[in-house]
Parts: C-alpha cells; structure tokens; sequence
C-alpha cells in the first residue's frame, strides 16, 4: 500500500473483505486519488452509503462516514448536505441500491440538483444477496434469480439521470480507473447534482454464471465495450450495438442548485420575521 | 540518459490472487506462485505504466522509480 492508503484509509480495516479481482475496491483507490488531487481535507468530506457490497465502502476510508438504509444513501446524504453545506457529501450506492430500492430517492435527487456527487456502482446484478438479477442485468443473462436468463430489459443509469434532471451525469468504469478519477474530480467540482456511473464487476456472483473465466476477463471486456462519448458521436449506430459510452455525457449550469434556492426561502423568510 | 527503472513490489499478506496484474500488465513482469499469487518476476522490464497499481483491488502492488546512480 502506497502512502496515499495510509493517508485515506482506515488501515485497521484492511484488506478489505470484497472478493479477489472486485471491482469495488479499484473505485475505492480511484475515489480517494481524486479526494487526494482536489486537495480536501479529510474532516470537509462526508461519505455516505447504502447497503450492498459497494455500502461498505464507507467503512474503510477515513472520512466523516455513515452507513446508511438500503436505498436511502441519498436521503440521508440530503439531510447532511441541508444541516452542514460546508460539507463535500459524496453518496455510494450500488446498481440495486440505486436504481431498484432506491430509484425515487434518485431521480427526486437529480430533480432537486443540491450539491452532491453520487457514485454508483454498476456490476449488473446484486452480489452480496447471492447474484439476484437487478435493473441493471443485461437481457438474457443468468443469474440465481433467473436461471435460464433474464426477460427484462436493462436500465441506462447514466440517461434515466439525465432524464430526471441532474445536471452533471458521466459515466466511467473501473477499468479505466484514470478516467474515472477525472470524473470524479469533474463531479465533485460541478455546482449542482453529479452522478457518476461506474460499469464495475461482480467476479463471483455475476462472471461465474456469465461465461467469464477470470475477473481479468470482465475488465477486458469493459476496455472493449466502453467507447468514448467523443468518439461514439462518429460511430454509425450499429456498431454502438451492445457497447456502451464512456467520459463526461452531460452537464448543465443553467438549473439553479437547490442551496441557493432555499437560500432564498430562509431570507423571505427572515424578512418577514423582521417585519 | 539511461534507461529509468522501477522497483514494483507486491505485498503478498493481502494480495487475493485474482490474477488482474498479470494479466495486464503489457511488460509480463508478472508470474504466479503456487498460491497463484502475484510474484514480481522480471522487474527490469517494467516500464512505470502503473497498470498494476491502479488496477489492483487490494492496494497490494507499489511501483516506485528507481533514484539513478550519479556515474549512471
């Protein structure tokens, strides 16, 4: 472990229990990388998470931490960013945590645009339950759940966020662990709601029953599937077929963020109190 | 100006054999031992990419520049 570790982490906590080749734990050193490059200190920043593999996150850095309900990551991560918006507040969920259980806290935080910057793990399927399909599982796919594939279509986290209002919306995976760094980085300096989607893997629960022989196998085909949105513009449609798009995918400055917002709520109110 | 060298050690207490360095790294430093657990095998191959670094999970690989003798 390098001294960015030791400076970020809680090294009592380490190793950390996720299985051999997760993902989680290459977000997790690309996450504090990029804590480490916007030069915050660790006592301003507040990790919160959910529950799930990826919800376990939170135990081991060495920030102003909670571990929260399933789903309500973002509900509690509101309600620290309202009480202390000195606060950098960074919200950890998983794809089930995020989009299934707690899906309506999501899209009613991207509508709200408050000043946080959510992370979500995207590995396709619940991993720490025993490999349930969740939103996020490709059509066709095994799981424990679904033994002879799934009948559901798949979410697009990074486009239901756009669609539901939030204001910066990237998506990186956690093969290209450098970019996903620049994005974080780009997240947490954005004034309003960012959501960065991380296309992780689950070794276990979601590779083994999938046809991947190592967790090497899954970051290969990340590299090989993840286009960058840049270069997706001039790729004709067809060959975009079962990839998916990497980088910055939307930002916007002109919806106001929501401190601001009731910024004005207090003072209306003050005033009136005066008079 | 000589060739830059790289002292990559892997800290085998936490290494999980999940066998993401060797298959990545573009240089082969890597081997596996009897555990399949990574073994630094040929360190004057690497080149500094720190693939390995980013990509382990477990913050087992350290890659650090080798300071150049002053008579080279």
């Amino acid at each position: 472990m390098g001294e960015i570790h030791e400076k970020y982490l809680r090294m009592d906590k380490m190793p950390h229990i996720w299985c051999a080749g997760c993902g989680n734990g290459i977000i997790m050193g690309a996450f504090i990388t990029a804590i480490d490059r916007l030069g915050y200190d660790k006592d301003e920043v507040a990790a919160v998470s959910g529950i799930g593999c990826s919800g376990r996150i939170t135990g081991y850095m060495d920030f102003n931490t909670i571990h929260t309900t399933h789903g309500r990551a973002l509900a509690f991560a509101t309600g620290i960013k309202l009480a202390k918006p000195r606060l950098k507040v960074f919200v950890f969920m998983g794809d089930g945590d995020a989009v299934a259980i707690g899906g309506n806290h999501l899209i009613h935080a991207c509508r709200r645009n408050l000043d946080m910057t959510a992370v979500i793990f995207n590995n396709h399927i619940y991993g720490m339950t025993g490999g349930q399909f969740s939103p996020t599982t490709f059509k066709n796919k095994n799981a424990t759940t679904a033994p002879y594939g799934t009948t559901d279509p798949d979410f697009d986290i990074a486009q239901l966020c756009i669609g539901a209002g939030a204001t910066y919306v990237a998506r990186g995976t956690s093969y290209h662990a450098r970019l996903l760094t620049d994005l974080i980085v780009k997240g947490a300096e954005h004034p309003g709601f960012s959501v960065i989607e991380v296309i992780t893997h689950c070794p276990v629960n979601f590779g083994r029953r999938n046809n991947f022989e190592s967790p090497a196998q899954m970051l290969l085909w990340q590299k090989e599937h993840g286009v960058a949105a840049r270069k997706a513009k001039t790729m004709p449609l067809e060959d975009m077929e079962g990839k998916f798009t990497i980088g910055e995918l939307y930002r916007s400055t002109e919806i106001p963020e929501y401190l601001e917002e009731y910024g004005r709520v207090i003072q209306a109110a003050n005033e009136e109190k005066k008079s | 100006m000589g060739k830059k060298r790289f002292n990559v050690t892997v800290d085998r207490t936490i290494c999980k054999a999940c066998g993401i360095c060797v298959a990545f790294c573009p240089m082969s430093v890597f081997t596996t031992d009897h555990d399949d657990k990574a073994v630094v095998s040929v360190p004057e191959r690497c080149t500094g990419c720190r693939q390995c670094e980013l990509l382990c999970p477990d913050f087992c690989i350290t890659v650090v520049q080798v300071e150049e003798a002053a008579d080279g």
